[in-house]
């Protein structure tokens, strides 16, 4: 971005619009409707009404990668499966993050054989892992808490 | 319509479904399997005994223990020998309850915690200190300074399971 060698030292409007930026964005991040396997069925439940997603500002899971900020990979990565979820990656928009839901997606949980990728982490960068077989509802939403904290301690000198 | 339009109106003044999560939690059922405890008797002694059957049970491979021998000096547990290091992967487990269902002693309970996410794969390995629960009241910590000849039984005659 350049920002900082532009403005100089500026601490005071730097760390402000840093806090504005990351308070943008942690909350309005839309996530992908990416379910693979068993881990969507609970992903579902989190945007039901009982758990309701969209008071963390997720609204809406869009089916479109190019709408969307939060990949949340819920679910069994197989071999196959794997240029696909490189590929819808590679197109979001920056800045995008990902959540690697379940034990699954995480590190290969129970399937520790040569169909099903062992851990996400192999295609894409994970910002966040949850475990759980599959997680909770509330399992998945302390996840994205979780990312909410490291996206709020993102620095502006990253971004770029 | 007035029918359609009255249900509307209805739906208008009940209140919500919805679970407050990070504030308000809704309690978990008896049989949950969340997140390992190991237990301690109540004089505060472990309660494990290092013998790996949950290892051997765990169909994810999550479970490490390694074992030491006891002595009367230094005792963890009772009988001959302790866990000195047990290790569980929250990544690898998935919650399935084999080892409590393997344990000889119901050292290992899988207790109410679900909120288990990490931004580092090394954080979801849990170690026995992060995995033990704490003392009991009345009881001391490990290891203990126990008389010879006291603790020779490293299972005690067990009861009938309760939730």
């Amino acid at each position: 971005m350049g920002l900082e060698q532009k403005t100089g030292n500026l601490g005071v409007v730097t760390t402000s619009l840093e806090q504005v930026v990351n308070w943008a964005r942690t909350n309005s991040m839309w996530p992908m409707l990416f379910g693979l396997a068993c881990c969507a069925i609970e992903m579902m439940a989190a945007q039901a009404p009982a758990y309701d997603m969209s008071r963390f500002g997720m609204e809406l899971m869009r089916a479109s990668p190019r709408q969307s900020d939060l990949m949340i990979v819920a679910g069994r990565v197989s071999r196959k499966m794997a240029p696909v979820l490189r590929q819808l990656y590679d197109q979001m928009p920056d800045p995008k993050w990902v959540i690697a839901m379940g034990d699954c997606a995480s590190c290969g949980g129970v399937f520790n054989n040569y169909a099903i990728v062992q851990g996400v982490d192999e295609v894409v960068p994970v910002d966040v892992y949850v475990a759980g077989c599959p997680p909770r509802p509330e399992g998945l939403i302390h996840g994205v808490m979780t990312l909410h904290e490291k996206v709020k301690r993102e620095k502006l000198k990253d971004w770029a | 319509m007035i029918k359609g339009l009255l249900t509307t109106l209805r739906e208008m003044f009940q209140q919500p479904v919805t679970i407050q999560y990070p504030e308000v939690k809704r309690p978990v059922r008896t049989r949950f399997k969340g997140r390992h405890v190991l237990k301690r008797y109540e004089n505060g002694l472990e309660k494990c005994i290092g013998c790996s059957l949950c290892a051997a049970a765990c169909p994810a491979d999550a479970i490490f223990v390694e074992s030491a021998e006891n002595t009367d000096e230094e005792r963890y547990s009772p009988g001959e020998r302790y866990a000195s290091t047990y290790e569980i992967n929250m990544l690898r487990c998935i919650f399935c309850g084999f080892c409590e269902d393997a344990c000889p002693t119901e050292a290992i309970v899988l207790g109410d915690n679900y909120e288990l996410s990490f931004t580092d794969r090394h954080q979801s390995i849990y170690t026995k200190d992060m995995l033990l629960e704490p003392v009991p009241p009345g009881g001391k910590p490990t290891p203990q300074n126990t008389e010879p000849g006291k603790y020779t039984r490293s299972v005690p005659v067990m009861q009938d399971p309760q939730d």
